[in-house]
């Protein structure tokens, strides 16, 4: 009996069965940022420890970073302090900063994948919920707490359960603009948010291989949202070839080794999985959330669906959405006036993400409407230059869309950009919580960065494929 | 190291009703902004809180019947969203400390930190978790009594089994639930796992 690469990487990294019987995992790769590790900064000091492995820790600042001038001192006081905490502590234990006085600065998820840092076989931990993104290069990455960031920076290590596999496979041929976005959204509406809770996600079928490394990223990405801790795609060629020539990527001989051990932890054959679900690409059509948890989605052309169409513990939480959002059972989703369209994000800010857009937008006139305020908020500095590189800022901006600094931006808005009051965002996102855009009363609905650009346009929820006509 | 063990905890309930309550709600990320965790616990729920009171109606957290509390009565997928530990200290700074978590389910992540925090959080069916609530409810006054050691969680005359791990059961038993110490006892081992991972030297 074969194993999965979840088992095998699992396996690789146990240092040692502890008396609670939880097993002691060394991580590959430990990624840090300003908002969740301050706090474990502190811990390390009162108990006078020091970073083990400061040389396989990676800082940045991405949540709390303005979009609108980097120019120090911030003016928010609150987020100064927290930067200023970030450089004094890796400055003080010799840990690499991808500053964005170098041009190096972005969301964690970008920064690793985009400088080789992230790679297949390794364990990758960070004191953020989206760390499965890292999975996309079948890698095991998972978010943590504080008091694990502590212990990761003390002993490069964590204790831990080992987790179920769920195989996730979807086949088949994603229509003319269906998105990764649009099947993660689909998953998770079909598994639950809390579907994955205990479970490791193993996408695979014909369609996650034909995915660009930056759309499998959108799919693990999400991972969380539907319960999993973690998510992975087993590497292939396209991993490699991603990979190849990146600053921390491995070069020449070692390239070649590196190619061994990576075709090495795939997961096998004949691996046992825990559960095993299967879709089809056909019948993903474009997704927009309705409701407060990620899971609370329908397709493009649907209607939002009654309390009693759940499950009857999900009721509750229907009924609730449908007041927070101002939305009645039966309506169609499409023709909801928006306020805000926000397209960034480690789901979907990548250089492909805003490729995807550019390229609608170049097919004709398009103008944003004029009641929307529209963002564009590139995952990094280097995403940024990629795009201006390519004249795709002028695009954007001559279509009424605010090009900004790299960033979280209006994701979780602890930056200045927020929604105001209970204006209603079209986000290429991956959380609708209640208030998650920053305003207490603000509402998201959640959707691919087509379908953002789309509503943006119309000025309302709209279809991609009808708005921009697209076709096969 | 005994004042870490965690085997019998009581103290008043408080009930907080609804599944998929997220940790931005548990704690809105505009207090993320902070280098320490102090002060947050006058935050917990604040939009949540807020809104209910707009609509002239009172949230738990600022329910004066609960002001004693120190054990939390759930219902499923609580702490789900974002990973950050400010909820559970949050929570654990609110009037005198959440010390204990009861419910029907909870989000991996938030269930992990609050280990850190030696925040038991166990869980039981729906039933249980329904009957613990209404008792809670009519008296906010009775005494909530979690017991690690029978897997019980108690009020008056109600007594219902509950699940927690067994490795993590023993974790508080036996004080070990801060983790830093015991895995820093492996040090020489970390350093030879270290060695044998291809690309931790750089293939
Ligand atoms: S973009 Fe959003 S989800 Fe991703 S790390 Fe930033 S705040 Fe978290």
């Amino acid at each position: 009996m074969g194993k999965t690469l979840y088992e095998k990487v699992f396996d690789s990294h146990t240092v040692a069965r502890l008396p609670s019987g939880q097993y002691q995992l060394l991580m590959g790769l430990h990624l840090i940022h300003e908002v969740t590790s301050p706090q474990a900064f502190s811990m390390l000091e009162e108990r006078k420890l020091k970073v083990m492995f400061p040389e396989r820790t990676f800082a940045t600042v991405d949540h709390i970073i303005p979009t609108s001038s980097q120019l120090r001192p911030y003016q928010d006081a609150l987020a100064e302090d927290m930067l200023r905490a970030l450089e004094a502590s890796v400055k003080k234990h010799g840990i690499r900063y991808f500053a964005p006085e170098n041009g190096e600065q972005g969301i964690v998820h970008v920064v690793g994948p985009e400088n080789g840092l992230t790679q297949p076989g390794m364990t990758i931990c960070c004191g953020d919920s989206h760390t499965a993104t890292h999975g996309a290069f079948g890698a095991i990455a998972f978010g943590i707490g504080t008091s694990q960031v502590r212990d990761v920076l003390a002993t490069q290590t964590l204790s831990m359960d080992k987790l179920k596999v769920r195989r996730i496979e979807v086949s088949g041929r994603l229509g003319p603009g269906v998105t990764a976005k649009d099947v993660i959204l689909y998953i998770i509406n079909r598994l639950g948010v809390n579907g994955g809770v205990g479970f490791a996600y193993e996408y695979a079928g014909d369609t996650i291989a034909r995915m660009s490394m930056d759309e499998r990223m959108t799919v693990c990405n999400m991972s969380i949202e539907g319960g999993a801790r973690c998510g992975y795609i087993n590497p292939d060629a396209v991993t490699y070839e991603y990979l190849k020539g990146r600053t921390y990527a491995p070069k020449a001989e070692a390239w070649e080794r590196a190619l061994a051990y990576w075709e090495s932890v795939k997961s096998d054959a004949d691996a046992r999985y825990d559960d095993v679900v299967k879709y089809r690409a056909e019948d993903i059509e474009p997704m927009v959330t309705w409701g407060i948890t990620p899971g609370q989605s329908v397709a493009v052309g649907g209607t939002i669906p009654a309390a009693d169409a759940f499950p009857a513990d999900q009721r509750e939480s229907a009924e609730e959405a449908y007041k927070y959002m101002a939305l009645q059972p039966g309506q169609p989703i499409k023709g909801q006036k928006i306020d805000v369209a926000f397209i960034g994000s480690c789901t979907n800010g990548r250089r492909s993400d805003f490729e995807a857009v550019v390229e609608v937008l170049k097919a004709g006139r398009y103008k944003v409407a004029p009641h929307v305020q529209a963002l564009v908020v590139p995952g990094s500095m280097q995403v940024k230059r990629e795009l201006q590189a390519r004249g795709w800022d002028k695009i954007f901006t001559a279509a009424g869309f605010q090009f900004r600094e790299a960033g979280c931006s209006m994701c979780l808005a602890m930056n200045p950009d927020k929604l105001k009051g209970n204006q209603l965002s079209a986000s290429s996102s991956n959380r609708n919580f209640k208030g998650r855009q920053g305003s207490p009363t603000g509402r998201t609905l959640l959707m691919s960065p087509i379908m953002v650009a789309a509503a943006a346009i119309a000025g309302e929820v709209a279809d991609a494929r009808q708005v921009f006509g697209i076709h096969s | 190291m005994d004042d870490s063990k965690r085997i019998v905890i009581k103290g008043q309930g408080i009930v907080l009703h609804g599944n998929d309550i997220d940790t931005d709600r548990i704690i809105p990320a505009r207090y993320l902004r902070t280098v320490t965790f102090e002060g947050l616990g006058d935050h917990a729920f604040e939009d949540d809180r807020a809104q209910l009171g707009q609509q002239g109606r009172v949230h738990p957290f600022d329910d004066a019947k609960f002001r004693n509390a120190t054990v939390l009565l759930v219902n499923k997928n609580f702490g789900c969203g974002s990973s950050r530990e400010h909820a559970p200290q949050a929570l654990g700074r609110w009037q005198k400390g959440i010390r204990a978590i009861v419910g029907e389910s909870f989000a991996e992540i938030f269930f992990g930190n609050c280990v850190s925090l030696g925040v038991p959080c166990v869980t039981a069916d729906a039933a249980s978790i329904e009957a613990l609530q209404k008792a809670v409810t009519a008296d906010a006054t009775v005494t909530v009594t979690v017991d690690l050691k029978d897997k019980t969680v108690s009020v008056g005359a109600l007594r219902v089994p509950v699940r927690i791990p067994e490795g993590v059961r023993q974790q508080f038993l036996d004080g070990r639930w801060d983790t830093t110490g015991e895995l820093l006892a492996n040090r020489d081992a970390i350093v030879a796992l270290a060695k044998k991972l291809p690309y931790l030297g750089g293939f």
